[in-house]
């Protein structure tokens, strides 16, 4: 294989990991705080659509994030609502959330724009375009240096330099702060966050809310960045394989980074496959190549990755025992 | 002094002073009109049988439950305890009976937690890090501040709690239940440790059931007794059969009467056997051991060390690794093929220690756990329909011969308090007339005047000719009940002596320090 198609591969990479990355961590914020969530796929949904609607309605690309957090923020504060303060069950509610994103986005998509549940396709002034990092043409030239420069590092729109600033802007949050130590202690005995004077309901409220806000970022960067338009059900499970990953890497920040990019990998030479005929093998089926991600999430999840011990509490609402 | 009344050290001036407390869960008076008053510098005891309201007052003045009504004084001034924090402020501490530890946090910053001092942690924990070096040796209590909480012994992770406590300031120190899960010598430690803090002018509340700890270490004591104080008396100017007899309100017997026994044949027979568990540790290390007819074989052991691995192999609830057991004189699979059911069959009974994971379905009704396991007789059946009449009467019978209360087989058993839950199991597996009786932790969370109970029923059944093998972690329920004791520690039998042998040498046992003189293992001290 030739070193640009290389390139090309882990150029997608990283672009298909982005939006994986933003939704891990999102969860990583909410269930090391022992607040289950399945919802990813729905709040990045609602983001993708709020983005994909006010970046159309109003021509900018940041008036398309701030919809998306808030839009994302609201079904967090749901679930919130529903799993901390009337101590509801936390899978049920990240369903019922998912559900209501599918729904509510091709609906009110339909009805505003009439186009089948779709927004307007963006023009480029509406969307967050590839940033030129300095010097990325000069050095375009210098023999393979020079491409992983100018073809993998640089190029890219902010969201993936913010997705992979948060890597380890979370890692020092969580184990770094006084924020941090709290958030793992409650998600491993709120009884002890309790007794030790802190607020268990609040902290956890402020995870969750974390977590809308990064799934929102996610969502907009399916809409205004990577596509131009929000298409129905465009996050297409991608809120399943974050959570994948995150239980893969184990609720720590950099693991998730790993897997997210193994995802992103498989996905991109998924797509580079297609088509492709290998010896051996003759033409490999579009159909499995497309699966393959899916795939590696049921069998890395299915226990090959030895165990992996979520947070304690995770999944319990907190209620005063004797 | 009149009235036999001693000098109590401190200043004569009160740290705690409630006034007319009362708590009410749903249509259950927890507390009612507590007046409770605690001198500074005191250990003051609070004792009381399990559902008398302790913790619940305990968790009210830690700001865990709002009272219903009622005033709490803390050093002669009205405070109002929100929550935990305001009892923090307050200078209160708790080390409550489960801990509240972070399980895979270190011991600095389970000690930080809550007290942080600053948004980011590296400036705090240098400082956290000196203090805490500075109160391990003001009160001889060391811990290394970098182990991890589930690495450490349980005695170590109280002393972490009480660690804890003490950095956040506290003058007041409250603890549940503190010996419960510690070998004698651990309290031993913990009540030198209580002596000092007291020394030092602070205030230290003990709760617990044990009256044996009321007499060792409190200057004072109150008796609560079905959500109200009954009475306070100095600890030097009352005994244990008073303070009984105020707990439960009637006159108890706290020995057990039992005569000779009279051994038979083996019954249960435990050959080698050997048990690792789920991480491939292994728990249960080469035991061999007999149980006759008609004696009880007491396992003594701080919880941990092998004695629930033991019982569940026996049971057939967990496969063991090597070694034979013979129930009857014939050999069970105890490495395979046996399961519970089929050694019901053949005569095992087994009274397990949890009775809340396993012993019972809260959310059934009293009935049905009743029959739980044995659903399959051909009396409890009508086809292949259960025989709804004849499991009630069976129920009720079996309420009336153990007193069980209060007396509705339709109850949710989740409704019954922990001594008639016991006692609802222990009809169960007693009345089927088993061969072998295994039984783990009859009395735990029972009340003295279940104890007394269901102690006169197992010394029944060993008269009846049973085989009982009779696991617990209370030093004092093996003594007086079994006939032979084997002690347990680290997965073997450090040693098998006689129930009436000194409490301090069988505690030497429990914390496996052998007569040649082989240290115990782990970092307890």
């Amino acid at each position: 294989m030739e070193f640009a198609t290389v390139i090309q591969i882990l150029d997608s990479t990283v672009r298909l990991s982005t939006p994986l990355l933003l939704a891990a961590l999102a969860g990583l914020y909410s269930e090391r705080s022992g607040v289950f969530d399945i919802g990813l796929e729905g709040k990045m949904l609602a983001g993708a659509f709020a983005a994909g609607a006010a970046a159309s309605v109003w021509g900018s690309p940041w008036a398309g994030l701030v919809a998306a957090i808030g839009a994302s923020m609201a079904l967090a504060l749901v679930h919130a609502f529903a799993s901390i303060t009337v101590r509801g069950n936390q899978i049920v509610s990240g369903v019922a959330i998912n559900f209501v994103a599918a729904g509510l986005t091709a609906l009110l998509g339909q009805s505003w724009f009439g186009q089948g549940g779709r927004t307007p396709s963006l023009p480029t002034e509406a969307r967050f375009t590839p940033i030129e990092l300095p010097g990325a043409a000069a050095v375009k030239d210098v023999p393979f240096l020079g491409p992983i420069y100018e073809g993998l590092i640089s190029g890219h729109n902010l969201f993936v330099y913010f997705a992979f600033a948060m890597v380890p802007l979370t890692w020092w949050v969580v184990f770094r702060t006084r924020f941090g130590l709290r958030l793992r202690a409650v998600g491993e005995n709120p009884a002890a966050v309790d007794t030790a004077g802190i607020g268990v309901q609040s902290l956890r409220y402020r995870a969750v809310l974390i977590c809308g806000m990064l799934c929102g970022v996610a969502g907009a960067y399916l809409s205004t960045a990577f596509n131009a338009q929000f298409v129905q059900n465009m996050t297409a499970g991608k809120g399943f394989i974050a959570l994948a990953a995150l239980i893969f890497a184990k609720w720590k920040p950099l693991n998730v980074m790993w897997a997210c990019l193994l995802f992103g990998f498989l996905d991109a030479a998924g797509i580079r496959l297609q088509g492709v005929s290998l010896p051996a093998i003759g033409q490999v089926p579009v159909q499995l190549v497309q699966a393959l991600p899916y795939i590696l999430t049921v069998i890395l999840l299915a226990g090959f990755i030895g165990k992996a011990v979520p947070p304690r509490a995770g999944g319990v609402p907190y209620t005063k025992e004797r | 002094m009149e009235n036999g009344e001693t000098e109590l050290p401190g200043d004569g001036a009160l740290a705690i002073e409630l006034k007319g407390i009362s708590k009410a869960f749903g249509p259950v008076q927890a507390n009612k009109d507590i007046r409770l008053a605690v001198k500074r510098g005191t250990i003051h005891g609070i004792i009381g049988e399990n559902g008398a309201g302790k913790s619940t007052l305990m968790s009210i003045l830690y700001g865990f439950y709002q009272a219903d009504s009622g005033d709490i004084y803390i050093n002669g001034k009205k405070t109002r305890i929100a929550d935990s924090d305001a009892a923090i402020a307050a200078g209160i501490g708790m080390v409550h009976q489960h801990f509240m530890l972070v399980q895979n946090f270190t011991v600095l910053e389970n000690v930080i937690l809550g007290a942080e001092n600053g948004a980011i942690l590296n400036s705090a924990i240098g400082k956290a890090r000196t203090e805490l070096k500075r109160l391990e040796d003001a009160y001889d209590m060391h811990v290394d501040p970098d182990a991890i909480i589930e690495e450490l012994p349980v005695g170590l992770q109280q002393r972490v709690e009480i660690l804890k406590a003490l950095y956040r300031g506290a003058e007041i120190l409250i603890l549940d239940e503190p010996t419960g899960v510690l070998t004698p010598a651990e309290a031993d430690h913990l009540f030198r440790i209580l002596q000092q803090l007291k020394e030092q002018g602070k205030t230290v509340i003990l709760i617990t059931h044990k009256l044996r700890e009321i007499m060792a270490i409190t200057d004072e004591v109150s008796v609560m007794r079905r959500g109200e104080i009954v009475a306070t008396r100095q600890t030097a100017a009352t005994n244990v059969e008073e303070l009984a007899e105020l707990m439960v309100g009637r006159h108890v017997l706290l020995r057990v009467d039992k005569g000779q026994s009279h051994p038979g044949e083996v019954k249960l027979s435990v050959r080698n056997l050997t048990i690792r568990d789920s991480r491939g540790v292994t728990v249960v290390d080469d035991v061999s051991f007999d149980v006759r007819a008609g004696e009880i074989v007491g396992i003594a052991g701080v919880a941990g060390n092998g004695q629930s691995q033991l019982l569940e192999a026996i049971s057939g609830i967990r496969k063991a690794r090597s070694g034979q057991v013979i129930l009857d004189g014939e050999p069970i699979g105890v490495t395979g093929e046996c399961d519970p059911g089929m050694l019901r069959e053949r005569g095992l009974a087994h009274v397990p220690e949890d009775r809340h994971h396993m012993g019972l379905v809260l959310p059934f009704e009293e009935n049905e756990n009743s029959i739980l396991g044995y659903h399959d007789k051909s009396k409890f059946l009508n086809g292949p329909m259960l025989n709804i009449d004849a499991i009630r009467q069976d129920a009720k019978a079996k309420i009336e011969q153990y007193d069980i209360r209060p007396p509705d087989c339709r109850l949710k058993t989740a409704n019954f308090s922990g001594g008639n839950q016991q006692k609802i199991v222990l009809a169960r597996e007693m009345e089927v007339d088993p061969v072998v009786l295994l039984i783990g932790q009859p009395t735990r969370g029972v009340d003295v005047g279940a104890i007394e109970f269901i102690h006169k029923r197992i010394i029944e059944m060993r008269d009846q000719g049973k085989a009982i093998l009779l696991v617990s972690v209370e030093l004092d329920e093996v003594r007086a009940l079994a006939d032979r004791v084997l002690v347990m520690f680290a997965g073997k039998v450090a040693g098998e002596v006689a129930p009436d042998t000194p409490e301090g040498e069988i505690g030497l046992l429990m914390a496996g320090i052998t007569q040649d003189g082989a240290g115990r293992k782990g970092k307890a001290a």
